[in-house]
């Protein structure tokens, strides 16, 4: 095993010890595994089936079910377009469309330079807020087209 | 903190928390709720603290974040008691003068007061503002006054004396009987009697039993099950233990979305704290009853709200629901007897105990008893959440309540329910709002959400809004709800694509009628009603889809085009620089645009930049 398996089997192991390995928490698990690596690497999720003696294709199911997971690499910046229904009917979409347009990708891509990750999400319950775009986690609210540019300059 | 061994040491310690806070001294509130905390609520909050160290008032003045008050819209909120002197849309800037004028010299700060829309009025009190008037803020009403961190905040307002009730002057079996009586009934969508479900599960064989709370709220637009667990986590925990004590649980569980970071957060402080003060664990209050809490972060999956789907996420599978043949109250979480409520039916439960059944059962309608809180959003000038007694009129809430739709625009429907519930039409405004009228106008309460749309929604583009995202979400185990819904998704995409031919309305009819009828939960047997609801209300919309390939509201890409209004654009340019395509060009200074169709995307960024309405889509 080289250095960087080691590393993960540590991380991971950690991780599972913080929930006392129990099966049950398998969901929250992967989610401190991801908030760790930016994704959920195939190492890592082979720890965790070892580390919990459950069958990697039931951890490969749970980490596909789940949309919050991601099995590939994300970039440094994560968006997420709330598309919940009110900023639906606030004009979401055309927000989302600029973006795709700006970035040159689509909703669960990443773009090549590993700058930006494109995800919608169902609501983040600031509705007043609608159209809401979430850039590693702070809130752009009232959005308009015009406004995403200068949004996606802020980061580099 | 020496963990509290009995009702007399609870009470003790509430006493002398009451004892060390002055009534009258000045206590600033800050909305830390996720909307105003979006609008920039902690600069202001640092504001307060770095001018109050400055003017050297720290001893004179305390300042508290809370969780959310519920006036989203004109957030940041600030509120100064014991004055109740309310200021809206306040920034870091306006604090100096906020410290000044209105702590020190007693006068209010006039252009951060609300003007009343209706009567122009400014009004400097928090409960004169028309948002709040009308609500009975019951559950959510403590959301304003505490520190949801801080539990001697809420121990200070009477928190956990139900739980000190129950424990030491009420049976198990009583505590069921009077919820039942309260006649409370789940907040979580499902409208099923709480009580009854209580009875079902202790009822239920078994020695091992589990209470969960279900914080997964996945209903877009919804969020006032975000709001409790963010602004007063420990009633709903109080809620929990109370039932846990009456089920006969020992262990149970929240499930929160991990998309409310701060919901988590809270929830975990509150867990801890309850624990050290002897609260939660072992030997409660030193009654001998045992409970312990734990969290689970849901994945992010909109089926995971229903119970079954839900259990098995928390069992570390893939959430998909399983049908009922035996309720999960008799064989739920590992096989085990297993009660799920929804964050605000637990927070309705302490206010149930300190206040009786049949107070309780005085709010309301004949079936629907208590409060609801609704989360208003959309077209609609106040959004926030609002509680109000059950059966209250939609167009009180609309209108008197959240100000009515903005802009002068037309109201068109509004959706209650969340993604499966219905469109409700003008026509059926005066219907009082609980669980039976709104399923009999053909949608349901669901948790709470309150979508209002106006003249320039499709309703065709929302039906299919909603068909596409329970698409997205269905977990696929049943053949109905995964291939009926992609094929109602096809139909209304043909439609809104202009490609809509004669029957299809029909055949989502009857489509529908087979998902309902077959599907194995009930986000497949729900799932057709924002299309049946929509077709019943708005089929003239639908048939201008389909026969004059036309969309009334403008919404529909591809059948609608963008027109410059010749008479209103002063030729400013602005279009010209926002266009992606070119398609915009400037023929002669100070003249009308030029809009070239051929190249027009319907990107909508012209409209969004023109401030004289010179741009139309029709």
């Amino acid at each position: 095993m080289n250095i960087e398996g080691k590393k993960v089997t540590k991380k991971v192991g950690s991780i599972l010890d913080n929930y006392q390995r129990e099966k049950g928490m398998l969901v929250s698990m992967l989610q401190d595994v991801q908030a760790e690596y930016n994704y959920l690497p195939k190492d890592a999720l082979m720890e965790v089936s070892q580390g919990l003696d459950v069958p990697l294709s039931r951890v490969y199911s749970v980490a596909t079910f789940f949309k919050s997971f991601s099995l590939k690499p994300r970039g440094r910046h994560l968006i997420n377009v709330c598309l919940g229904t009110a900023c639906h009917v606030r004009g979401a979409v055309r927000i989302l469309e600029k973006i795709e347009r700006e970035l040159g990708i689509n909703p669960g891509e990443t773009t090549e330079d590993l700058k930006f990750t494109l995800e919608t999400v169902n609501c983040v319950g600031a509705c007043a807020l609608g159209p809401i775009v979430v850039v590693d986690g702070e809130y752009s609210g009232e959005m308009r087209t015009d406004k995403v540019i200068p949004l996606l300059k802020k980061y580099d | 903190m020496t963990s509290l061994g009995s009702p007399d040491e609870l009470e003790t310690l509430r006493k002398s928390i009451i004892k060390s806070r002055d009534p009258n001294k000045p206590c600033i509130t800050i909305c830390g709720g996720t909307g105003c905390h979006s609008f920039g609520s902690e600069k202001v909050v640092a504001a307060f603290r770095q001018e109050i160290k400055t003017q050297k008032l720290g001893a004179k003045i305390d300042v508290r974040t809370t969780g959310c008050h519920g006036f989203c819209e004109r957030g940041p909120l600030v509120v100064i008691n014991p004055k109740n002197i309310f200021y809206q849309r306040v920034n870091a800037a306006d604090v100096p003068e906020i410290i000044t004028e209105t702590i020190v010299n007693g006068n209010t700060v006039d252009r951060l007061l609300y003007i009343d829309p209706g009567t122009a009025e400014k009004i400097t009190h928090e409960h004169e503002v028309p948002f709040y008037k009308k609500q009975k803020r019951l559950v959510f009403g403590n959301n304003g006054n505490i520190a949801p961190t801080v539990i001697e905040d809420y121990l200070a307002v009477g928190g956990y004396a139900a739980l000190s009730k129950v424990l030491f002057k009420m049976s198990p079996e009583a505590v069921i009987e009077e919820v039942k009586k309260s006649g409370l009934r789940g907040r979580g969508g499902g409208g099923f009697p709480t009580g009854i479900k209580w009875q079902s599960c202790r009822k239920a064989e078994g020695d091992t039993k589990y209470i969960i709370c279900n914080c997964d709220e996945g209903d877009p637009g919804a969020f006032m099950d975000r709001s409790l667990m963010e602004g007063n986590p420990h009633s709903v925990l109080e809620g929990m233990i109370i039932g846990a004590y009456a089920i006969g649980a020992h262990q149970g569980y929240i499930y929160v979305r991990n998309e409310y970071p701060l919901a988590v957060r809270n929830a975990q402080i509150a867990i801890k704290q309850a624990e050290e003060h002897g609260l939660l664990g072992e030997n409660i209050l030193g009654s001998g009853f045992d409970f312990n809490i734990r969290i689970s972060r849901g994945g992010g999956a909109f089926v995971c709200g229903e119970s079954t789907a839900l259990m098995a996420s928390l069992e570390g599978k893939v959430g998909e629901p399983r049908a009922k043949y035996v309720h999960t109250v008799e064989k739920g979480l590992w096989d085990k007897p297993t009660n799920l409520n929804n964050v605000e039916t637990w927070a309705n439960v302490p206010l149930i105990i300190n206040e009786g059944a049949d107070w309780y059962a005085k709010i309301g309608t004949p079936k629907s008893k208590g409060t609801k809180i609704f989360s208003l959003t959309g077209k609609i000038n106040n959004t926030g959440l609002v509680e109000v007694p059950m059966g209250m009129t939609l167009r009180e809430i609309i209108y008197d309540i959240g100000g009515g739709i903005p802009g002068g625009k037309k109201f068109k429907a509004v959706q209650t329910g969340g993604p499966s519930g219905g469109c409700i039409p003008e026509s059926s405004l005066n219907l009082p709002v609980d669980f039976d009228e709104l399923a009999k106008v053909g949608s349901m309460m669901g948790s709470g959400g309150m979508i209002v749309m106006d003249e320039n929604t499709c309703m065709v583009d929302i039906a299919r809004y909603f068909i596409a995202f329970l698409e997205g979400e269905s977990c696929g185990k049943c053949v109905p709800c995964r291939e009926g819904l992609k094929r109602m998704q096809q139909i209304l995409t043909d439609i809104s694509e202009g490609r809509g031919k004669n029957g299809d309305v029909e055949l989502l009819e009857r489509l529908s009628a087979a998902i309902i009828d077959s599907s194995l939960c009930a986000l497949g047997s729900t799932a057709p009603n924002p299309v049946l609801s929509t077709i019943r209300y708005f089929r003239d919309e639908y048939e201008a889809h389909i026969k004059d390939k036309r969309c009334p509201a403008g919404v529909c890409k591809e059948l609608i085009t963008y027109r410059i209004i010749d008479e209103k654009c002063p030729g400013c340019g602005l279009c010209v620089k926002a266009c992606p395509q070119e398609a915009i060009t400037l023929v002669q200074k100070k003249k009308p645009v030029v809009l070239d169709q051929d190249k027009c995307i319907k990107c909508g960024a012209c409209y969004d930049v023109c401030e004289l309405g010179a741009i139309e889509v029709k």
